[in-house]
Parts: C-alpha cells; structure tokens; sequence
C-alpha cells in the first residue's frame, strides 16, 4: 500500500511515522487529548491524569520488561522511590518541584541500575524474585527511616508552582502530566530506531549473539533497569504530587502486578501498548464500579456480593486476555487499522 | 606473510568429553582458512574459544601477537574479530536493516541520552551507518528485503543475512560457520563468490568451516582438520590431501577437486 510513497533519503526513511496518513492520525489524537478539558468534568479529567501518570510508568515498565526481556516486579518500589524522593526534597528541604522531579528520577534510576546488576546472572523466575525483594527492602527502609519519611503517617506534598502560578486545579496538573507523558512517549519511540534501544531489543532476544555483536550485556542491562527507573520515578513523583500524599501502603506489591498487567494487556515491546494498557487497567475498577451500581439498582441486595466479585473480574479479564490476545491491545488496534484500511477493498 | 591470528596449544573440556585437545595452528592476514572435520570434531568449538563464548582450558589464541583469551566476547569484537553462526542467530523479529545496523553496534557511538533525543547527533549517525549498511546490502544483494523482518525470510537468505551481519562490522577477520550448509550446488557457488570478494574487494581474512571438500579445498589457502577434537593435518590443500591421517579419517570420501 506504501508503494507509492517512494522513499528519497534516508533521513526520510527512518523518520517515526514515515506515512503521513499516520503522522495526521497522532496528531490529532495528542490535539483531542489536549482538548479534552473543554468539554469534560473535573471528575474526568482526574481519571485522564491518573491514566497519564499510570502510562509514564508502563511504558518505563515496558522498557525493562517488553523491550529488554528483564522481568521486575519492583515497580511498586521504584514508584515508591521516586514519590518519596520528590516528597523530602520538597516538603523537608523546601527545594523547587521543577529540581526535585529530575532528581527523583535519578535516585530511583541509581537504586534501579544497583538492583539491576543481578540480572547478569538470573534470568525469568530468578530475576523476578531478586527484583522482588527490590520492593520488601525499599518498604522496609521506608518504614526503617521514619524520621525522613514520616514513618506509617506518610508525607504530605504539595502541588507544583511557576511563579505565582500554581498547579492546583485539575486541568492544569493534568495539562503537566500530558506534556511529561508526551515527552517519555517520544524519548523512547526515539530510543528504539537508535543504537541504545536496537542493543536492548538484542539482549533480550538473543543475548549470545549481542555479546558476539559487542554488546556488553551487564551495562546494557544496567541501563535498561536505570533508564527503566528513572521513568517510572518519575511517574512516581507525578503521582505524589497529584495525590499530595505518600504513604507505605500506596506502593504494595499490588502495584507492581497492576503495572506488569498493564504492559501485558497493552503490548510487550510496544509504547502506544504501554499506553493503552495503562489506560485500560486504570479505568477497569472504575467501570466494573459503575456497572455494580447499575446492577444494584435493579438487584439492591446483591451489592456486598458483586463488589466482592470486582478483584475477580479483574483477574478474569486479565487472564482471558494473555489467552486469546497474548499481543495485547496494541494487536487489536492494528488489526482494526488494517481492517479499516481495506475496507471495503484494498486500494 | 603475517600471522594474524595463532593458536598454541588450545585443550577444551565438557566433563570428560575433549572437545578440543592441544589444537595449534596459524591464521595469514589476507587469506582464506578453512576449519574442517566429520560433525562433532570440534570446529564450533574452536571458533567458540575464538569469539570468546568457551574458555579454554589450556593454551592461547593469539590475535595479533596479543593474546585475547583475557578478552570478553564484546571486548574481541572491538578487535574487529566477526561471527556467522552456524545455526542462524539473527534478531528474527527485527528487520534486515536493524539487524545490519546491530552488527555495527561497536562502531557507534550514541549513548541513551542521544539516542532518545535522536533529532542532531544521533539521526547524524543512523544515517551515515545507514549508508554503510546499504554497501553491505548491495554486496550479498539483499536490496528487495531490508525492510523485511528475518523470521520472515527462507533459509537460504536468512543465512545470507548472518554472513552480512558480521560483515556489517568492517571486521579484520571474519568467522564463518558452516554459511553454505542447506544450500544447493549455485546457491554454494554464489556464497563461494562473496567470500571470495569479501577477500579481494574489502581485504577481509576469512575461516571457513564447510563440510563440501570441493568447495573448501577450491576456495582456501590454508586448512586445519580436525577429528574427535585432534588435529590431524595442517597446511596448503595440497599438503593436507596427502597427509596419511587426514587419508584414514576420511575414508570414503572424495579428496580429490
Ligand atoms: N556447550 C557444550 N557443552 C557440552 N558439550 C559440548 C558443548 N559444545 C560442544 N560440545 C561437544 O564438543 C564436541 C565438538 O562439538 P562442535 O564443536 O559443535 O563440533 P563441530 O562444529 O565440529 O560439529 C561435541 O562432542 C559436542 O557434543
Ligand atoms: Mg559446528
């Protein structure tokens, strides 16, 4: 279909969306996303932000996981890491959000990177319980450190400012996470057509052969769960922003299985996946919520009873989905594209 | 002539298994070298303690006049060493091109900060590697398929396609296991003559493992035969036919080009 669209250099060829029909079809998809405050609630907007949070991280997650083939289930911790960070460096030092939330990357990238360096020796199984004990000694030194961390009561944060202008309402820390979100998205669209990002994809698919390449596996490894971290810190510091509060129990293990779910639902190996995914795990309970209260009202004592079925159905929903779409959502997606594009005939 | 590459007394042990046993021999810089001997001798294995993959127990590869047995795989690639593996190890998700471009992993130089802003230096780089890679695309005629994924390709490709992966790294030396295996009579002839040219046109040393006689002893100038992990003969084509070991070992076959 792409016949006619002969490629003159290659610069060109190489572009991100090298077909301008898909160039258009972003675009207007981060215009609707930028628009959406126009013509949404508050309450909505609220979700979008959580979406947008829960997204930086994924696709963090996804680049560790589905694009390196390292599989952590720390993510609650590294969420914690960066959330915490952000929190004393603002609420105790009183330093500036715009200093902090860089910097709540970094820690996280360096305790990220240091957990990483099992990954040389273990692999699957093994190295998911390494990274799982990545997640019980940081809560464990959260809960240690109650001097500097506030102990069970948590930390209290406050919103960013610029000048007198401070991100209060929920449009505006919204309008923040989209841009973060936005600037991720394209980091690593970009990591995976340059040399970092094709090294990563090698180690995961055939570490042998990487090392015969000259890729040495223990760095690229390391930079994979630092980089890894450092984006999903600072989704972490985002999502302590929003809330204003940190506690231990926002960052259990939950957490990192919600984050694997949602790479796993969305796409291994994909960013617009990790979006997707994101997305759909976030807003599930919300709609599982809202179709209980529908439910009740025609069942008004089954409440107690189908609120319970709630983690069930969450579940389900996720097995079912590693049976029939193991590609994920980002699989269907393209294949409604390519359904649409043929339809009625192909031109 | 120089000795780019010599092997002293190489042993290679699994359990009580000596897939290799005191194995010597010398590589010339600009020739063609062929490893050769019945499945099992021991040939993988020694390209293996060469790439850096099997740690030899005893001896030294010398690689020239430094010994590189400290060395790890990535450090010996760096040399400017290459490898097509036997059995295919390509990125079989991955494009031709990427996995092209990954054979010149070495030889750039974006980290992940310039790779993720990609837009100046980086984009800089894929394009002129990019042109490189397109060389080696036009040498082993890969031009209809490069956007294609491998696990996409037929075999005798996909194995093209490992040859122009280690060739995408400019190397000095280039390993080739067995890269004709699985091909008929002109697909072997067409192979014969990019190994030939990689030679002539780019001043690539080349070894060679290939099991069809004819072909090896046609192409090489020099050759090592290997049997249960023993060498039994060394030396010109020549030479090695008329060894009265290398005679025993293959009884049956035909020596003779
Ligand atoms: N990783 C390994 N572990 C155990 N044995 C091995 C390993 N690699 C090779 N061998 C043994 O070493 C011998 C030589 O194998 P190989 O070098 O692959 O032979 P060739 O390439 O000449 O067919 C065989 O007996 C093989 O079983
Ligand atoms: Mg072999």
């Amino acid at each position: 279909m792409e016949c006619g669209n002969y490629k003159t250099n290659y610069s060109k060829d190489m572009h991100l969306f090298r077909i301008p029909r898909v160039k258009l079809r972003i675009f207007i998809i981060v215009l609707l996303l930028f628009l959406l405050p126009l013509f949404t609630s508050n309450y909505v907007i609220g979700l979008a932000t959580l979406c947008a949070i829960a997204s930086i991280g994924a696709i963090g997650l996804n680049i560790l996981t589905g694009f390196t083939g390292q599989i952590s289930v720390g993510v609650g911790a590294f969420l914690a890491i960066g959330g915490y960070t952000s929190a004393i460096l603002t609420s105790i030092l009183g330093w500036s959000f715009w200093i902090s939330l860089p910097l709540a990357g970094l820690v996280t990238a360096i305790v990220g990177g240091i957990f990483g360096i099992p990954s040389l020796r273990l692999k699957g199984l093994y190295l998911a319980i390494a990274t799982l004990a990545a997640q019980f000694i940081v809560l464990w030194a959260i809960g240690r450190f109650s001097g500097l961390t506030g102990g069970g009561e948590g930390m209290v944060l406050q919103r960013p400012s610029i000048g007198s202008f401070t991100f209060s309402s929920q449009t505006s820390y919204y309008y923040l996470c989209l841009v973060i979100l936005l600037l991720v998205t394209i980091y690593t669209l970009n990591l995976f057509r340059a040399k970092t990002g094709r090294a990563f994809l090698a180690v995961h698919h055939r570490d042998v052969a990487a090392q015969i390449m000259g890729i040495h596996l223990l760095k690229y490894k390391v930079v994979a769960f630092a980089l890894s971290s450092f984006i999903v810190g600072i989704g972490g510091a985002l999502l302590a922003h929003y809330t204003m509060i940190v506690t231990v129990e926002l960052y259990s293990i939950d957490v990192s299985i919600q984050y694997l779910a949602m790479i796993l639902v969305g796409g291994l190996g994909s960013v617009f996946g990790s979006i997707l995914g994101a997305i759909f795990i976030t807003l599930l309970p919300v709609a599982l919520g809202y179709m209980i209260e529908f439910l009740t009202v025609y069942m008004p004592n089954a409440y107690s009873l189908l609120n319970s079925f709630q983690e069930f159905v969450f579940g389900l929903v996720i097995i079912l989905f590693l049976i029939f779409e193991p590609g994920g959502l980002i699989h269907i997606w393209n294949n409604i594209k390519t359904y649409l594009r043929l339809w009625p005939f192909s031109y | 002539m120089n000795k780019i590459m010599e092997i002293k007394n190489i042993s290679l042990q699994f359990g009580g298994v000596k897939a290799l046993n005191d194995v010597s021999f010398h590589i010339n810089e600009g020739e063609i070298f062929s490893i050769i001997g019945p499945n099992g001798a021991g040939k993988t294995s020694m390209l293996n303690c060469i790439s850096g993959l099997y740690k030899p127990s005893e001896g030294e590869i010398h690689y020239k006049g430094k010994n590189i047995l400290p060395m790890k795989p990535h450090q010996r690639t760096k040399l400017g060493i290459a490898r097509a593996f036997q059995n295919i190890a390509l990125f079989g998700s991955m494009s031709v091109l990427d996995n092209l471009k990954l054979g010149r992993h070495t030889l750039m130089k974006s980290g992940f900060i310039k790779s993720g802003i990609y837009w100046g230096a980086a984009e800089k780089e894929e394009v002129q590697h990019r042109r490189k890679v397109e060389e080696v695309i036009d040498f082993l005629q890969l031009q209809d398929i490069r956007h294609t994924p491998v696990d996409k390709l037929p075999y005798g490709l996909q194995k093209r396609v490992e040859v122009g992966r280690a060739l995408a790294l400019d190397p000095e030396l280039i390993l080739l296991d067995e890269p004709m295996a699985g091909m008929n009579a002109s697909e072997k002839e067409e192979m014969s003559r990019f190994i030939l040219d990689m030679l002539e046109l780019k001043n690539i040393t080349v070894v060679l493992i290939e099991h069809d006689l004819e072909v090896v002893m046609g192409l090489s100038n020099h050759l090592v035969v290997l049997d249960f992990g023993k060498q039994i003969g060394f030396g010109t084509p020549k030479e090695v036919q008329q060894n009265p070991d290398v005679i025993k070992a293959y009884i049956g076959e035909e020596l003779t080009i």
